[in-house]
Formats: structure tokens, sequence, C-alpha cells
């Protein structure tokens, strides 16, 4: 047991996933040619103004209100002022003093440990822009197509005290922003990104230890990584008596290391104060409660309800739940199946996500529907085929998107089941292995599976295995 | 047609829309009035005299058109309104030869209705300042006398205005920019209450301040021009979305009967020049004849006003000046190596002392550890301000008072700062509380011989009474005469 607890705060941002940008109407399409989707407001042009894109509060608040926040029916644009060329007016607008949401919580579970994490405030912003660097050309380039792209930024109590916390929080996090349909989740594409306070004190100090902040969390694994190199290294210097210093360290995914950004970025007294371009965004307490009213099914909620309705383990009802587009799959094809959904469960697990995984396919738009999934395993209920060429069509069925029953008849899959045909088989086994016959007679039954993988060879993998070992413990009795 | 310079913009539309004048002849005496008068005035930064010309002769080839007010209609803009295509300084070194893409606002509507831009008019560096002797490029000098200033920051419009050189200038006032020099300048200037008209294409000196409105050469000319810029516009979201009411509807009231005009003793005690008070108080006696009563009452929190006023102006402008950093668009500095230097060296060499001086206070009184002291302190003094200002027009209907303590005065008479600030010690409050008001020519100072103007302040979005009030008290006054150029 370490002599020191770890305490992590997470910053996340994440892009919504609406059309245009949030103060001008250029598009949010990523992977443009550089600066296509560009106007005077998000270029900051002189004189120019910003007007609030709708979706954007409506989205934030739905964030807020699936996290049990409040939801401030007046909040509040401030500027954060700093100089960067990539951010065009010289400031950025965001949220400082009101933001739109405050007071939340997302329960998360490791090791079996259920742990509330406390969520401190969601608010609005615009992203910056990209600077290019080319040493071949030895200038600097500006692209502001991400300029303007809204954001809101999800800022976490200190209450996470391990790695696997915050990754399990971070998880949480983006299932209930992919339910909630405001934010796509790519993490590498950078519109899921996070920032980690990490600090350490010894076990029953109250006051919080100097901390960390860790930027370049392009992935889970590299937040875990990054927070046990942090944990570890802060653990060092205070065991040597030097002191932790509060700064910003960014992670290096090819070392596993973190390092200081120092003399980049300096103490920064950014100067919020209220945007006088934007009015306070006042909102209509019947708008809050219709979107509350929209809110789906979220990821806790429905991995409860799987459990409970489908008896699922807790492990799978995680992996089933995680993704809305998973659930979905699982539940239709759990409903087209007349046989225990934790079969389907098992499938899709074991053969559909890895499959998916290898693919880049979304769960919604794979080939195998879930009614042809819910077939696919009827034919191995009812002695049709085996799991073994059920397990082994699976992925064919993904990428053709063929009728199960038409595959299995076009491909002569079918398992035989004919007594005669089978009987003709096993004894040529019989009559082709005396020596075996003999030891299986003198007690040696192991050898059944022998003369079952014998027949299965003959019949090219299609006997019924139930009908076989029948007949063999006839012959041999 | 002779002397067309020193008819109204009023008289001047009856005349195009007559075809008694052609829209190339007006623009042709306006480009001739500016040849004539330039060298004394110097009020514009840029002459569109091409660009105006072919516009002119394009209109006429169309014809006059009635649903069009301001057809033909020679008009200047102070030079910190973007115009597509045209050349925006703000009066800066900083956007030399920066050309915008697009138009502001206020200007694309001049443009629909009929307008002939001719010219951008000479201010103070990005509207800081009360006599455009802070302007980048030259100063303006004021059309009655060489030697004074015209007030600021809207200098260059005031001036064009009463030299001739166009019917009407848009100028904007963000703490008496356009009353301040409609009085040095003897015309009339209206700032609108905030939100009735579009900022956008408004480069922002104290974006919460700001306001964009008519000078022109009486009040019925302004009420035309505020009729055709006036309303909310989607592209700025603090434009109220309110209707535009009639402004020319009540201009013909030929008694102020039932008008109740107050009249604050911050205003009207000690510290204003004898001619000034002069001038004044027989428009007010005058007013009084036509049947207006005179209220006395108290604006307790005008002494707070200049130090309210600077700290949000300035904070503002701190922020709004940010974008000129020399990357995307205006003078970027060569030779630096860093990045840090090429902004400090952008921005050093491109913007005027003032400028810098407002950017670095702006950027003090927002710091941390200060934001309480001053920001937020400036902000609760502004709400209370803005209480005071209700009383008080609960009292009456208009309150009434000078633009300035004095009349314009001399090139380099206030070289200090602080006495430069103390011009707008009448005009700030009502941008701090965001209300209507007026400056209306009401005569000549008996020592100076310049012009006077008498402010008039409203309840908010009520510009339609106080023209229609200030309209009778024009009619009703000796006319004001035009400046000996
Ligand atoms: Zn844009």
């Amino acid at each position: 047991m370490s002599r020191y607890e770890t305490v992590i705060g997470l910053e996340v941002h994440a892009h919504l996933k609406t059309r245009t940008k949030i103060f001008c109407a250029c598009s949010t399409t990523f992977g443009s040619e550089p600066n296509e989707n560009v106007c005077a407001v998000c270029s900051g042009m002189p004189g120019v103004l910003p007007v609030l894109n709708a979706m954007v509060p409506e989205y934030a608040a739905k964030m807020g209100l699936a996290t049990g926040c409040e939801v401030n029916l007046k909040s509040v644009f401030a500027r954060k002022n700093y100089f960067y060329p990539d951010l065009p007016k010289g400031y950025q607008i965001s949220q400082f003093e009101l933001p739109i949401c405050e007071h939340g919580s997302v329960a998360i579970e490791v090791d079996g440990q259920r742990k509330v994490i406390g969520l401190t405030r969601i608010h609005m912003e615009e992203d910056a822009g990209k600077n290019i660097h080319s040493a071949a050309e030895n200038a600097s380039f500006v692209d502001l197509n991400r300029a303007g792209v809204p954001l809101i930024e999800i800022v976490s109590e200190p209450d996470m005290r391990s790695a696997e916390e915050a990754v399990a929080y971070l998880k949480e996090l983006r299932s209930i922003l992919l339910y909630l349909g405001i934010c796509d989740g790519n993490m590498e594409e950078g519109s899921f990104r996070c920032d980690a306070n990490v600090s350490i004190r010894p076990v029953g100090q109250e006051a919080l230890g100097t901390r960390a902040e860790l930027k370049n969390l392009n992935s889970f694994k590299h937040v875990q990584k990054a927070i046990e190199y942090e944990v570890a290294r802060q653990i060092d210097l205070i065991e040597d008596g030097e002191d932790v210093v509060q700064e910003t360290r960014l992670y290096n995914a090819d070392k596993g290391t973190t390092h200081s950004m120092r003399g980049k970025e300096e103490a920064h007294d950014y100067r919020y104060f209220p945007d006088p371009d934007l009015v306070p965004l006042v909102l209509d307490p019947a708008w809050v409660e219709q979107w509350r009213a929209e809110l789906p099914e979220l990821p806790a909620a429905k991995r409860t309800r799987f459990m409970a309705d489908y008896g699922l383990a807790d492990y799978d009802a995680v992996l089933l739940t995680a993704e809305l587009a998973v659930a979905d799959y699982f539940e239709a094809a759990a409903k087209a199946y007349s046989g225990q959904a934790r079969k389907i469960a098992n499938w899709v697990v074991g053969d559909l996500l890895p499959s998916l995984g290898e693919t880049g396919i979304a769960a919604g738009d794979c080939l195998l529907t879930p009614a042809r999934l819910a077939g696919l395993l009827t034919l191995v209920d009812d002695g049709t085929i085996s799991v073994k060429i059920g397990k082994d069509s699976f992925r064919d069925l993904c990428a053709s998107g063929d009728d199960p029953a038409e595959y299995v008849r076009a491909r002569g899959l079918a398992q035989v089941s004919d007594t005669g045909e089978l009987e003709a088989m096993v004894d040529r086994v019989i009559s082709e292995n005396p020596a075996e016959v003999e030891a299986y007679r003198g007690g040696k039954t192991k050898l059944m599976s022998f003369f079952m993988g014998q027949v299965m060879r003959l019949s090219k993998g299609q006997a019924n295995p139930g009908v076989v070992t029948k007949l063999i413990q006839q012959k041999l009795s | 047609m002779s002397a067309l310079h020193t008819k109204t913009l009023t008289e001047l539309a009856g005349l195009l829309q007559s075809r008694e004048v052609t829209a190339v002849q007006a623009v042709g005496a306006c480009l001739d009035r500016i040849e004539a008068t330039e060298p004394a005035v110097r009020a514009l930064i840029t002459v569109m005299a091409g660009e105006a010309m072919a516009r002119a002769e394009t209109l006429d080839a169309e014809g006059p058109d009635p649903s069009k007010p301001l057809w033909g209609v020679p008009v200047v803009l102070k030079d910190l309104l973007t115009t597509r295509g045209v050349r925006t300084t703000c009066g800066s070194k900083i956007l030399k030869d920066f050309v915008p893409f697009y138009d502001a606002t206020a200007v694309a509507r001049l443009r629909e209705a009929g307008a002939v831009l001719i010219g951008k008019a000479n201010m103070d560096e990005f509207a800081m300042g009360s006599s455009t002797e802070n302007s980048a490029y030259f100063r303006t000098a004021n059309p009655w006398d060489a030697e004074r200033v015209p007030g600021g920051s809207s200098g260059g419009s005031g001036a064009s205005v009463a030299a001739g050189q166009c019917f009407a200038a848009l100028g904007t006032d963000t703490g008496g920019s356009i009353r301040l020099p409609a009085s040095f300048c003897g015309i009339v200037g209206v700032k609108p209450t905030y939100g009735r008209v579009s900022r956008y294409g408004l480069i922002a000196y104290g974006s919460s301040l700001d306001q964009i409105g008519p000078m022109t050469r009486s009040v019925e000319d302004a009420a035309r021009v505020l009729q055709v810029i006036a309303g909310h516009d989607p592209r700025d979201s603090t434009s109220v979305n309110a209707p535009v009411p009639d402004y020319l509807a009540g201009l013909g009231r030929d008694s102020l009967d039932g008008v109740t005009i107050g009249l604050p003793r911050e205003y009207w005690g000690g510290g204003i020049d004898p001619e000034v008070e002069a001038a004044c108080r027989a428009a007010v006696a005058r007013a009084e004849a036509l049947g207006a009563r005179t209220v006395p009452l108290s604006l307790s929190l005008t002494d707070y006003a200049i130090a309210t006023y600077y700290i949000i102006a300035m904070a503002e402008a701190s922020s709004n000046l940010s974008r000129f950093d020399g990357v995307r668009f205006g003078h970027r500095s060569q030779g630096a190596e860093e990045l840090i230097d090429m902004y400090t060296a952008s921005r050093t060499e491109g913007f005027g002392d003032e400028v810098q001086r407002r950017i670095i206070m702006g950027t003090y009184v927002l710091s941390s550890g200060y934001y309480d002291a001053y920001y937020n302190k400036a902000a609760k003094v502004r709400r209370l301000l803005r209480q005071d200002f209700d009383a008080a027009l609960g009292q009456c209907d208009f309150i009434a008072g000078p633009v300035c303590p004095t009349t314009a005065f001399r090139v380099g008479a206030k070289a200090d700062p602080i006495q430069m600030y103390l011009m707008d010690i009448f005009t700030i409050s009502l941008n701090l509380a965001g209300l209507p008001g007026m400056s209306l020519p009401v005569g000549l100072g008996t020592d100076s011989g310049m012009p006077v103007g008498l402010q008039l302040m409203g309840r908010p979005f009520e510009e339609a009474d106080m023209l229609s009030v200030a309209a009778c008290l024009e009619r009703n006054l000796d006319p004001m005469p035009l400046p000996a150029l």
C-alpha cells in the first residue's frame, strides 16, 4: 500500500456535432482544405460580431441534464484574452463566472466498486485554429477551419484517486455524449480531448498537493499511462526531498513520459470579462424541461436494465452499452431471438465487436443485421449447423449481408443428422482403427473424442456431434 | 443650380426625386466643394470620387425611386465603418492598407436606400479622443475657425457636414463622439439608444457603449438618415428587435405643450463657460415660451461618470484591439525573429500614443487582483447611473444641458490627456446608461463666436419624441448660419 494518495481532476473538451460553427454560419466539417471553412467572423476581421448558434446551448444543457447538473437559466459569455496566431481575435469566447451548467456528477465503477465523481461545471466555448510549421519553407501558417467550432468543457472535481478511475470517468462521459448524439467522441481527431490535473499527497492529509496539468492525451491508453508516469515522477521527487512544480506537462506517447512545457506556457492572466458583443444567454424553463424530456435512456440506466431484463453479467452489460449503436444492435437481436439473450450477448461481445473493431464499420451499418444474427443462432440451436460452422461463417455474413439460412444452404454447410449416412461413416472409422477400438473397449473411453474427430473429418465438419456420439457408443458397447 | 451644398438633405432629396437635380449633379457639387474646402478643413481620409461618380451615373440611368429615401444623396462615413472594397483605416497606421470585403450593416442600408458614399472621414485613432488631433494621418480643422478643433472623435464627419462637403455623415458615439463634434461644428448629431442601430461593421472601441448615428445640417435630415439605418440586425446580438417608429411623423409639432424638460443641477452648475451657459439657457427659455415646463433635478452620480466610463471603455478596448496583431491583416513589422517580438513591434509601430495608453490602462483594470477594484466596481456604478437616469426620466420627458462646458477649443490646448477626458463630462453618462441623446445647435458663443450645442437626452427608444421636440425648437430659434469658408 502506497504512502501517497493520488488526486486527479479532469477537464474534458468535447466538440459539439453542430452543422455550423458556434458564432457564424461556416461549416464544421473535419478534413477540408486549410481555411476553406472560414468567414469574416471566425477569422476575427475588424468590426464583425458573433451570433450564437442556437444548437450549442441546447447540446450543452442536454449534457448538463444527463449528468445531473443544474442548468443556469441565465449564463454569460466571457472573453479569455491571450495572444496566439491560431486565436484570431486575441481572445477566446468562453464562459467564466456564470457557466450554463453546474454541480453535476457521474457514477463510475472500477473493480466492482461504485463511485460518484463530482462535476464542477460545463461551459460553452469556441475552439481555436491550428498553427502549421513548415521547416522546409521556414515559415508558419495558420489554418482557421477549426476556429469557432463549438466546444463544451466539462470540469470535474478532483475526485479521482487512480488512473483507472480517470479512464472509467472519461469512458462514461464519452458514452453519455455519444448517447446524446452531440459529439462523435473521436479522440484521435481531437473531438474528445482531455487535460488531467494530477497531484499526490500523503495518505490522510487533507490539503491537496501541488498539481501538474497533463496535456496531449489522445487515447484512453495515453491517459492511463501518462497519469501513472506522472504519479511515479511526483512520488520520486517528494521522496528525494524535492518539490513538485505547478506547471503544464506534455505527454510523449513514444517514450511514455511527461515533460515540462516551461518557456512556452508562461503564467497567463487571461483577464476574463463579460463579452459585450453577446447578451447574457437566457433560457426559457420550458425549453429546459423539453430537453429533459427528450433525453434518451442513458448508459447507466441501460446497463442496469440489460442486466435485469436479459440476465447479462456486469462485464457484458458494460461492453454492450458503451456505444448506443451497439446497445441498440444487441437489443434488436435479442428481441428477434427466441432463445436466451445471454447467447446473443456472447456473440456480440465475442464476435461482432472484434469484427467491427477491425473493419471500422459502425454497429448500425453492419450487413449482418440483428435479425440475421438471431437467425444464425437459431440455425445453431435447431442443429442445422454446428457452433463451429456458425462461428466460421460469421465474418462472411458480416461482409456479404447474405441471409444465414440461404448462405448455409448455398454452401451445403447444413449438419448431417441422417443416421444411415452417419452410421456408414462410423462403421468405416471403426474398421480402419482396430487398435483404438480395442483400447476403448478396454476402458480408455477418452478415445471417444478421437473417433468423433475422425467422423468429423469424413463429414467435413458437418456431422451432428450428438448423433455421432450415440452411434459410436452403440457400436462399441 | 448655385450653392447646392448649402441645402439640407431634405431639400436635396426632394430635388432629386423630382429630377430637378440629378445624382451626378449632387455628387459633382459635393466633389467640387470637397476640392474647394479640403485644403483648409482636411475632413476626409479617403475621397471616393470615381466610385461615387460611377454610382451616381448608374442611379441617374435607373431614374429616381420614391421607395429609396436617400436616392442620389451624397453621404460621408466615419472611417471606422467597414466599406466593401474601400480602405477603412480607423484613423490608424495599423490599418493603413486595410480593405474590407464586407459592408457595415448601416453602410449597406444607406446603399440600399440609394445614398451615394463619397468619402471616409478623419477621426481620432480608433475613436479615442475628443478633438480629431489623435488621427495618425492629419488633424481636421473646425470649418468655423481653422485654429480650432472640430471635436472628436467623429471630427471629420462633423467638419465635412458643416463645410457642405456632403448632406449627411455617419459618426459613432462611445462617450460623446457624435454630440461633441456636432456641437463644436454647429450641426445636428444624434446618438441613438444602444441597440437601435446595428454595430456590425463598426470597428469597435468600447463595444457596450458604441453606437452609430447621423450628423446633419437639420433635425429632419437626421430623422431621415436614422430612419434608414435603425432596426434589428440578425448579425448583431446587441441590436434590439423592436419596431422602428416613423421618425418624420412628429416633426411638424408647433408647440411644446405638455413637455417637461429636466435640468440637472450637475449640468448647469459651475465650470461651464458663460457663453455656453447663456446660449443654452436662451434655448431652454425658448422651449418654455413654446409651452414646455422645466423642472430642476439631480443626476447625483455625474461626478463618477468619467472614471466609470474610462475604466469600462479602456477595458473593452484593450480586448477589442487584440485582433490587430499583424497576423492576418493590417501592419506587420518586418524582421522580428520571435513571435512575441513580431506582436510587440507591429503594435508599437501601428498604434499611436493615446491608443497604447488606453490599451495599457484597459489591460491593467482587467488584471487579476485589480478586476474587482476597477472593472467590477465600474460595472456596478454603471448600473446605478442607469437607475439615476431612469429616476430622472420619471420626473421629466427629456433632460437638457450643454453638450460640453466650452465651445471648440484651440488646437493643442488640451495636451494633457486628463484635460481632454474632461471634455466628455456631460456626454459620457448617456453612453453608460445606453440612452438616446442629441446635440442641437442653438447659436454662437458671444465670446468665441463658435457654435454652441444644446444636449437633449431621452428615454430608451424614444428617439421619435426627442426629434420632434428638437425640430420644434430648431424652427423657433434663429437659423444657424453656415461657416464662412
Ligand atoms: Zn465563419
